[in-house]
């Protein structure tokens, strides 16, 4: 028995918004009969792009019908270039939380919004055809996986199967799973240096300075090249004679936040 | 509120039988000697075990109690008589099985090919029978075991393990022949000492004993090593100090199922086959999984074109309903049963795959509600589909074809 949020239990036994619209002005699409789970959108919108009504039909489990069914609470009213940056994390935090393995019933929501204001803006959807299929026993694409990796920080194969189902069936694209899941962590890194120095600074600002200051001294940061961090120290600690030991908290701080390979230079 | 209860998953597992609970109860604070003890305390215990052992025998129709091991679950006997028999003939590396076996088969074979194992999956047909003729042709000399259920799980079909086993023989009498009896403990006769078949499993919890203990059967003269290796316990074939509560409870559960089995075939086949008919004539986009024919008495596996399977089990649920599905979402992967996709059930009706399983337990009057609430929460549930063209298409065949 999955451990359903009392929200989710409320929404598949009385879902809100069930049914269609027949003149919709937008109608999205996500799953299919295949892969055992399938959402179609509909979509009232008025001259102002205002989202005056949504309802829904959904092929799929308890998880599938709660998440369409407070997609569509959540969006009614909504401006829909507002609605376009919802992320199935907040479908989640709406419901009060899925079980891993049903992360994918709030992604399809999602996917099927996308689809929606894709076909209102009069867009070629970026059609599933168009992309690689990764997992061919639930049709995901690259892009899909790509998307959820980035979106909610998934780090194994088994995190991406519970949010895009990719994986979950012959389990023959675990691999190529993997594979991504790689690519896109040695992509990571590839920050301009301006970004390097606004992340680096961030950490500072954050972690270390308070703590410095309460004894009355600072840090400032000097440089950022590749893995190394060149800084300086202020006021008091400037002259402390234990600024060895400042640097090595520095960068304990610095390796916990960022990266473990940082090395902090004392200039 | 006192909520209704109705249990339509005993395929999963049943009630423990009263009867039964009574006769393990004083094996837990009062006789509860080691049966291995030299005193009086533990010979009555040991003697208890050897009635419970000879009530199995005679339950599985074993030529004499030699023939009986006790295991702690249906799955470590499969395991016993898989890897038991293999280990003991390292030689032979090829095995025979069916696509449609229970997942603790499957897995045991997946996990054997990684150490060398060559595996043949046999495929099944619509009815889920497997083509005689491609087993004959697939038993080579190098054949080691042949693994065949004596009824599926999920659909209750029943496969002629007797002739198969006959057949294997015929072609290899070296390959041993593995029977996973655990479904059809307590619903087909069992007598295993007339047929071919060398090692078969079964499982207490199936049949009204409790979970946690289960029997492997080994025809006499048949080679196997321990999987599980220690004290002299099972005459050394499986180690551990007997589990005597649930063995005697075994035992009884064992007696009880002898008698039952006219129940089974008269009147729980009879409630099953009201609640399977009642379904497939009101609710238009129900369809029979498998043929009528050749099924344990108390399965149906039931179809539902274009919704998906947990939702009905979960509104299900709230009448107080218990039924399961082979579908993804219910069993934690997300996978459609193995079992409906070997027969080719077609992909609109894959997920929405209900079993109902029932027990000597289930009354009419169950029934006769189940009934009545399948085609409401049907209704409700197709309400949400998004394939409601293609439903008012199957409702308008189907009103015309009655």
């Amino acid at each position: 028995m999955w451990e359903y949020s009392d929200k989710v239990t409320d929404l598949y036994k009385n879902p809100k918004n069930a049914g269609m619209i027949e003149d919709a002005d937008a109608v999205g699409e996500a799953g299919s009969l295949t892969c055992g789970d399938m959402l179609k959108l509909y979509l009232k919108v008025d001259e102002n792009g205002i989202i005056q009504d949504a309802k829904f039909q959904t092929f799929g489990c308890g998880s599938a019908v709660a998440s369409s069914s407070i997609l569509t609470e959540m969006i009614i009213g909504m401006h829909i270039d507002e609605a376009r940056k919802i992320t199935n994390k907040e479908i989640v935090e709406e419901l009060g939380g899925l079980p891993p393995e049903k992360m994918h019933c709030s992604v399809m929501g999602h996917e099927a919004l996308e689809s929606a204001i894709a076909n209102y803006y009069g867009e070629t959807c970026i059609s599933e055809k168009k992309e690689k299929v990764i997992c061919q026993c639930f049709n995901v694409t690259e892009k899909v996986i790509k998307e959820q990796i980035k979106t909610n920080n998934l780090k194994t194969v088994e995190e991406v199967t519970e949010y895009t189902k990719a994986g979950g069936g012959c389990g023959h694209c675990k691999s190529a799973i993997e594979a991504i899941l790689k690519e896109m962590k040695r992509e990571q890194p590839t920050l301009t240096k301006t970004q390097q120095i606004i992340k680096v600074n961030k950490v500072i600002e954050k972690y270390i300075s308070p703590e410095l200051r309460q004894d009355s001294g600072d840090i400032e940061l000097v440089d950022v090249d590749g893995n190394k961090i060149y800084i300086k120290f202020s006021g008091k600690c400037s002259a402390c004679e234990k600024s060895q030991l400042t640097r090595n908290y520095v960068e304990k701080i610095l390796k916990t936040h960022i990266s473990e390979d940082i090395e902090v230079i004392l200039v | 509120m006192d909520k209704r209860l109705i249990y339509l998953d005993n395929n999963a597992t049943t009630k423990v039988d009263e009867k039964v609970v009574e006769a393990m109860l004083p094996y837990f604070s009062q006789e509860y000697a080691n049966p291995g003890g030299m005193y009086d305390f533990a010979g009555r215990v040991g003697a208890k075990i050897k009635e419970a052992r000879e009530a199995v025998k005679e339950f599985m129709g074993a030529n004499n109690q030699k023939e009986i091991y006790f295991t702690g679950s249906g799955s470590e006997g499969a395991n016993t008589a898989i890897r038991g028999f293999l280990n003991a003939t390292p030689g032979k590396k090829h095995i025979i099985t069916t696509k449609v076996e229970h997942p603790c088969v499957l897995n045991t074979y997946k996990d054997l090919e990684k150490s060398g194992h060559k595996v043949t999956y046999l495929g099944v047909d619509a009815d889920g029978n497997i083509n005689l003729r491609e087993l004959e042709t697939s038993v080579k000399p190098e054949t080691a075991l042949v693994s065949i259920m004596a009824a599926n799980n999920e659909t209750g079909i029943i496969f002629p393990y007797e002739k198969i086993a006959e057949t294997v023989k015929q072609i290899n009498p070296e390959t041993k022949v593995f029977v996973d009896a655990v479904q059809a403990a307590g619903k087909i006769k069992m007598d295993f000492k007339n047929t071919k078949v060398d090692f078969a499993a079964i499982s207490g919890h199936k049949f009204h004993a409790p979970k946690g203990i289960g029997a492997l059967y080994v025809k006499g003269g048949t080679l196997f090593s321990p999987i599980i290796t220690g004290g002299h316990q099972e005459r050394g074939k499986r180690a551990g100090t007997e589990n005597t509560a649930s063995i005697i409870a075994m035992g009884k559960a064992a007696e009880l199922a002898i008698d039952g089995l006219k129940e089974e075939l008269t009147r729980v086949k009879k409630l099953r086959d009201k609640l399977e008919q009642n379904i497939l004539k009101n609710v238009f986009n129900a369809r029979l999984n498998s043929s009528t024919g050749n099924r344990v008495p108390n399965t149906t596996n039931i179809g539902f074109e274009y919704i998906e399977g947990e939702l009905i089990l979960l509104y299900l649920n709230e009448l107080g309903i218990c039924a399961s599905s082979g579908s993804a979402c219910t069993s934690g992967s997300l996978d459609p049963s193995h079992v409906l996709r070997a027969m080719g059930v077609p992909f609109t009706a894959l997920h929405g795959s209900i079993r109902l399983s029932l027990s000597r337990y289930t009354t009419e009057e169950e029934i006769e509600y189940t009934c009545k609430v399948f085609p409401e929460i049907t209704d409700k549930i197709n309400k949400l589909s998004p394939f409601q063209k293609e439903l008012a298409e199957l409702k308008s065949i189907k009103e015309h074809h009655t």
